[in-house]
């Protein structure tokens, strides 16, 4: 009986030293990992303040927590039970009520939201940020100009707990714009206490310092290495958020992001390569998620204004040429939503990404090369973005080596990020790859960003047809007013005749892949595809 | 000696200027275009100019240089646009990182690399000599990017002894109060043992890529230098006078011999800190290295410009500092100019 | 006091890629100029009744006779060139063609070194790779011997400004930090392998130019120079047929000793992203993407082309000790 006692209680103290052991954080710290989110990425963010002058990708995830806007959107829940941003439903974040005019809209505060130094969130600091996103210019201002918000003129202060959006046209995607990151409200007393002469929106003080109402601010930031942020307990936006801090750190090797994650040191990683997904995923130990890019995908553009492209026989040969799906299988590793080979008889749909009926056929890509004029083929260069080479570098090897077939001799050209879009400005590639896609998910977005004959950036084709430009500035007239069946019209029309043009092909619809462990929660996918802390918990 | 020292320092500034007017042409040659990369995605011709003119890009290229160098003077080394940070506060918050990665490096690469010489030097020609050689050449063969990804998968991810490769500190410690800037130092002086021992954990793998990589001239100079010695007549006459062969090598020849691996040392040092841009990229380390091949890539100049010329007057001052040091120790060399 | 000091300025410090640079360049910065000045124009090899070119071969046969590992390096490097020469009519696969069912296949008796991201045979690729690299390493220590070797010659031989121009452009190259001053070539000129090769030959540039101006220089007031001189021939004359050929053995041991971090000096700038254009075979641009595929478990895709850089820049570094121990059989150690 002793005995068994004594071994009762040494097996107890094995087990306790066992639970023990693999804790190597003193209970205060084990205590602080309960409560911390440890976030791996590849690159962080080179200023905290959207407006800010080139401000990256990673700055906007910084800008979307620890700032509110007037209203957000509602969740919703995908069959695969993906939290997913409902992009026709609104829900109100500072705004207490919105009412919705013929040319306007109004909007009441939140009474009790105050920003994070304690004073109340008023109208004046509402119109004072939204003056600044229209006029710093660089990217806010582009981005509010997306929604027809364009003068301060428009933003009118009516009481202290009151602001008026006025439209100057009516456009269907100015309430959705105001939903996006850029326009955020800010600080405007603390700011205003910072500006100088040379810095009107006390842009330097904000790079540095997050002051807004958002749930979280940043404690600490060393560009390049970690940011960290904490709750902001008084947050007014919507329920209080379960993570106390976030550690957001950079770790540039890709393999040693895996290696963290698999090894249960790092909660949530979003930007590892694709077979490290589909391996994980399979593994099973993690949980991930992949979600299509809404409005987006990967295509090849090829500059219609100088031969051999201006030649659509050319355009259509090479759209036969492309190994579809060897791309998908060995680029992407089938994380990705094709959009080729469409069956022949598909009828299109009045939605974007959507399939064309392309598909690898190099015979066919022969005839027509013939037919063009070309039957030995010629020389080009194959552009990309080193940035992203993990994913470019093999669609265009394997590109090269099938135009390669039809007589097309390509060298590849990889151009540092830096540079990638200096190169895409010049718009003098013949032939490269490349990824787009809008915050606003809708068709006519897309098109009037990438297709219309007014030649924006993003036109990396210069491509220009009236016939193209009446259907996508119809699509929009209609999509204003309500007249369905006229939209439904213009898209399918503009649809059609950027797959008969041809002037980019587009291959894929690229996934956002989110790797977790188990014990985190409320991932939830957002169409500037960026983390939202607000949602997150663990355990 | 002062004026010996003046004048070196006056003999350093024609390479100092040549590489500031160097670093700024070769940076101005890059091919980005800062101005079209932060003005954004969907930025217009004329918001990419504006943002030229706010950054004064737009100006003739000597205006620019003039412009440089007057902030030069003025201590100014400009701001990097990816981080944001003025460059100077940027490389003062990161070359203790580097300068202690590296040092560690070198010390663990001294501790291998000197009793391996000496073993060498006794006996010339036998097969100690030989592995001495291949091992050490070896060492050097390997692209430092690669010893380093190999010791992270078998030491962190297989076998998991050694921390994560995330940097100085595993995320739940906070950095020591910083005196030096060295984590180790700093953490003794703050009596906070486990931070000490957080930090070494950090460090040895890096280090250990880093002392790998510089065994080799450590070694070999090491081996010289004592053959020489060896061959000396003081040695000799210890010798012949019956001391033990240990007491000969070690009392005798080692102290002599050390001089010229002293020099190596400051060399090797010196070199590393520039050359460890690969070790910082695969181990998340904050240093210097890292932040000026990011700053490349992305036709950052300030960055750029100001780690080069951090390396350049670093580069000087070490010189100088073992020209002292040489002359303090081995009185027969003396600094002429 | 010679004897430490010779060792010092010893160029076998140098085995270590660039941190030779480092250490023999400055021992001639940073100390007193002596040690250039206590060596003599090499001795001939022994046995002195045999034909020259009888003597150098039995030489040769001598050193590797008698150092094993010199023998083993000089056999790895005909394997190296026989691989450049012949390595693309040999190898079992089109080093291009993919193959993507066959992709990240391990190891096997079809694929000796596996098959890469895109079904590629890594083994071709290698084999193919070494015309590459090798090239690489041979053009720009070429390079490097001819601007660095005839600017210290004429530096050394000239004196005043001559010595003056060239001494403060090596000494302006060597203030960089060498690496990321070979990148911001790179990324600037763009990433070709001309220019790879050239921005290799800079960096390498102070090492040249220092040693062959301290070969020149002692030379400069030698016998046999004095004698050239006093028969009449142009100064011109004395550097192309005295100076020079007495120069270039010492040379010929710097280029076997920095071919190896010619290729470590590609391998790395393949690392950061600045390397050879895809597709492409290169080892370093091939660890590179293959490091990514480490942890998942695919080590063989970095393995093989590491190994590959590592047994050729192993190879000539040992070279480059026994080239030395042949033309310049004192200055061993």
């Amino acid at each position: 009986m002793k005995r068994r006692d004594f071994l009762k209680s040494m097996t107890a103290l094995a087990a306790g030293g066992a639970v023990s052991a693999p804790a190597v954080f003193s209970p205060a710290r084990a205590q602080g990992r309960q409560e911390t989110l440890l976030i791996v990425s590849e690159s962080g963010p080179n200023n905290l303040d959207i407006h800010g002058i080139g401000t990256n990708v990673p700055g906007y995830e910084v800008s979307w927590n620890c700032y509110d806007r007037l209203i957000s959107h509602e969740m919703k829940t995908l069959p695969n039970g993906t939290q997913y941003y409902d992009r026709d439903k609104f829900k109100l974040e500072l705004a207490d009520d919105m009412n919705i005019g013929d040319m306007s809209v109004t909007f009441k505060l939140k009474k009790n939201a105050t920003f994070q130094d304690g004073k109340p969130v008023t109208a004046k600091d509402v119109k004072w940020s939204l003056d600044r996103a229209v006029t710093v210019g660089g990217f806010p201002t582009f981005q509010m100009g997306a929604g027809s918000l364009t003068k301060p003129e428009q933003f009118v202060v009516l009481d202290d707990n009151t602001i008026r959006v006025d439209f100057l046209t009516k456009d269907r995607l100015t309430i959705p714009d105001l939903a996006v990151i850029v326009p955020c409200v800010v600080n405007s007393e603390l700011v205003k206490s910072k500006v100088t002469d040379k810095d009107p929106w006390g842009l330097e003080y904000t790079k540095l310092n997050t002051a807004g109402s958002g749930a979280y601010r940043v404690t600490t930031w060393n560009a390049g290495s970690e940011v960290i942020l904490e709750r902001f307990d008084n947050w007014k936006g919507g329920p209080l958020p379960k993570m106390r801090r976030i550690i957001w750190r950079m770790v540039p090797s890709a393999g040693n992001r895996r290696a963290l994650l698999e090894r249960g040191d790092a909660d949530i990683s979003y930007d590892l390569p694709n077979k490290d997904f589909v391996e994980l995923r399979d593994a099973g130990k993690l949980n991930i998620v992949s979600t299509p890019y809404s409005n987006g995908i990967q295509y090849i553009g090829m500059n219609v204004k100088t031969p051999p492209f201006d030649n659509l026989k050319v355009r259509q040969a090479i759209a036969y040429a492309i190994p579809y799906q060897k791309i998908m299988d060995a680029a992407l590793f089938g994380l990705a939503k094709p959009l080729y080979g469409a069956p022949a008889d598909a009828k299109t749909e009045p939605v974007w990404p959507e399939a064309h009926k392309y598909n690898t056929d190099l015979a066919k890509a022969k005839q027509l090369l013939a037919e063009a004029g070309y039957p030995e083929g010629f020389e080009t260069t194959l552009s990309f973005d080193l940035g992203f080479a993990g994913v470019n570098e093999p669609i265009c090897v394997l590109t090269q080596e099938s135009l390669a077939q039809i007589g097309i001799k390509t060298t590849i050209n990889k151009i540092p990020g830096a540079t990638w879009r200096t190169e895409l400005n010049k718009k003098v590639m013949p032939l490269y790859t490349n990824v787009f896609s809008g915050w606003l998910d809708y068709p006519e977005y897309f098109f009037i960003w990438c297709y219309h004959g007014k030649n924006s950036i993003f036109n990396t084709m210069s491509y220009q047809s009236p016939e193209m430009d009446k259907l996508i500035d119809g699509a929009g007239a209609a999509a204003s007013v309500g007249d369905k069946a006229t939209y439904d019209k213009d898209v399918d029309g503009f649809v059609d005749l950027a797959f008969a043009d041809i002037p980019r092909i587009p291959l894929y619809q690229p996934y956002v892949n989110v790797a977790m462990q188990k014990n985190i929660s409320g991932y939830q996918y957002w169409f500037h595809r960026r983390l939202d802390y607000r949602a997150l918990a663990k355990g | 000696m002062g004026s010996m020292l003046l004048k070196r320092v006056l003999a350093a500034i024609p390479s100092l200027i040549g590489v500031v007017i160097v670093t700024f042409l070769l940076t101005r040659a890059l091919p980005g275009d800062p101005a079209a990369y932060f003005a954004g995605p969907a930025a217009t011709k004329e918001a990419i100019e504006q943002i030229r003119a706010t950054l004064g890009l737009d100006q003739p290229l000597i205006i620019q240089f003039f412009h440089y160098v007057v902030d030069l003077a003025h201590g100014d080394l400009g701001k990097s646009l990816t981080t944001g940070q003025p460059v100077a506060e940027e490389i003062r918050a990161r070359l203790p990182a580097s300068a202690e990665l590296t040092l560690l490096g070198l010390i663990v690469s001294m501790a291998i690399a000197i009793p391996l010489g000496i073993m060498a030097a006794t006996k010339p020609g036998s097969i100690i000599d030989h592995t001495c050689r291949i091992v050490t050449t070896a060492g050097v063969s390997l692209p430092v990017f690669f010893t380093g990804l190999i010791l992270v998968y078998v030491f962190y991810y297989l076998l998991g002894w050694a921390p994560a490769p995330l940097g100085r500190l595993d995320v739940f410690y906070s950095a020591p109060p910083t005196v030096t800037g060295f984590y180790l130092i700093d953490s003794l002086i703050a009596r906070d043992p486990e931070t000490f021992v957080a930090a070494l954990k950090q460090l040895i793998l890096p280090a250990l890529t880093l002392g790998i990589f510089s065994l080799a001239p450590i070694a070999r100079m090491t081996r010289a230098s004592m053959l020489s010695v060896l061959s000396s007549d003081f040695v000799r006459t210890a010798r012949a006078s019956g001391l033990a062969p240990y007491t000969v090598i070690v009392t005798y020849a080692f102290r002599n011999a050390m001089l010229p691996v002293i020099t190596t040392l400051g060399m090797v040092f010196s070199f590393l800190l520039g050359a460890n841009v690969l070790v910082e990229k695969v181990f998340a380390w904050p240093g210097i290295g890292s932040f000026a091949v990011e700053a490349l890539i992305a036709s950052d100049f300030a960055p750029v410009q100001g780690f080069v010329l951090t390396m350049a007057i670093l580069y000087v001052a070490l010189n100088l500092l073992i020209d002292v040091l040489y002359g303090l120790i081995d009185p027969r060399v003396r600094l002429e100019a | 006091m010679s004897s430490i000091a010779t060792d010092r300025a010893d160029p076998d410090a140098a085995i270590g890629a660039a941190l030779v640079q480092a250490a023999s360049v400055t021992a001639d910065t940073v100390l007193p100029p002596e040690p250039a000045t206590t060596f003599t124009p090499p001795p001939r090899p022994t046995a002195p009744r045999q034909s020259g070119l009888a003597a150098t071969l039995s030489h040769i046969r001598y050193v590797l006779s008698e150092n094993l590992v010199t023998g083993f390096a000089f056999a790895l490097f005909l394997l190296i060139v026989l691989a450049a020469v012949f390595g693309p009519a040999l190898v079992p696969y089109d080093p291009l063609a993919s193959d993507t069912v066959a992709a990240l296949k391990p190891p096997s008796a079809q694929h000796w070194f596996g098959t890469d991201q895109l079904g590629r045979d890594i083994f071709s690729r290698v084999v193919v790779a070494t015309r590459l690299d090798f090239g690489i390493a041979v053009a720009s220590v070429v390079l490097v011997f001819l601007m660095g070797g005839l600017a210290g010659v004429a530096a050394g031989f000239y004196g005043g400004w001559t010595d003056r121009i060239v001494g403060r452009l090596a000494d302006t190259i060597m203030a960089f930090p060498l690496f990321v001053l070979a990148m911001g070539i790179v990324a600037a000129l763009g990433n070709t392998v001309q220019n790879i090769v050239l921005a290799t030959a800079i960096v390498n540039f102070p090492l040249y130019a220092r040693v062959a101006r301290a070969e020149a220089n002692v030379r400069r007031e030698a016998g046999f120079v004095e004698a050239a001189r006093l028969s009449g021939n142009s100064e011109f004359r004395i550097v192309s047929f005295q100076v020079l050929p007495n120069v270039f053995p010492i040379l010929v041991v710097q280029m076997s000793l920095t071919m190896g971090y010619a290729i470590l000096n590609a391998a790395g700038l393949s690392f950061i992203g600045l390397g050879v254009r895809p597709p492409t075979a290169e080892w370093g641009i091939m660890v590179a993407e293959g490091a990514a595929f480490i942890v998942s478990g695919e080590w063989w895709i970095a393995l093989f082309p590491g190994l590959a850089l590592m047994i050729a820049v192993f190879c000539f570094n040992l070279l480059g000790d026994g080239v030395r121990d042949i033309v310049d059989p004192r200055r061993r150690t």
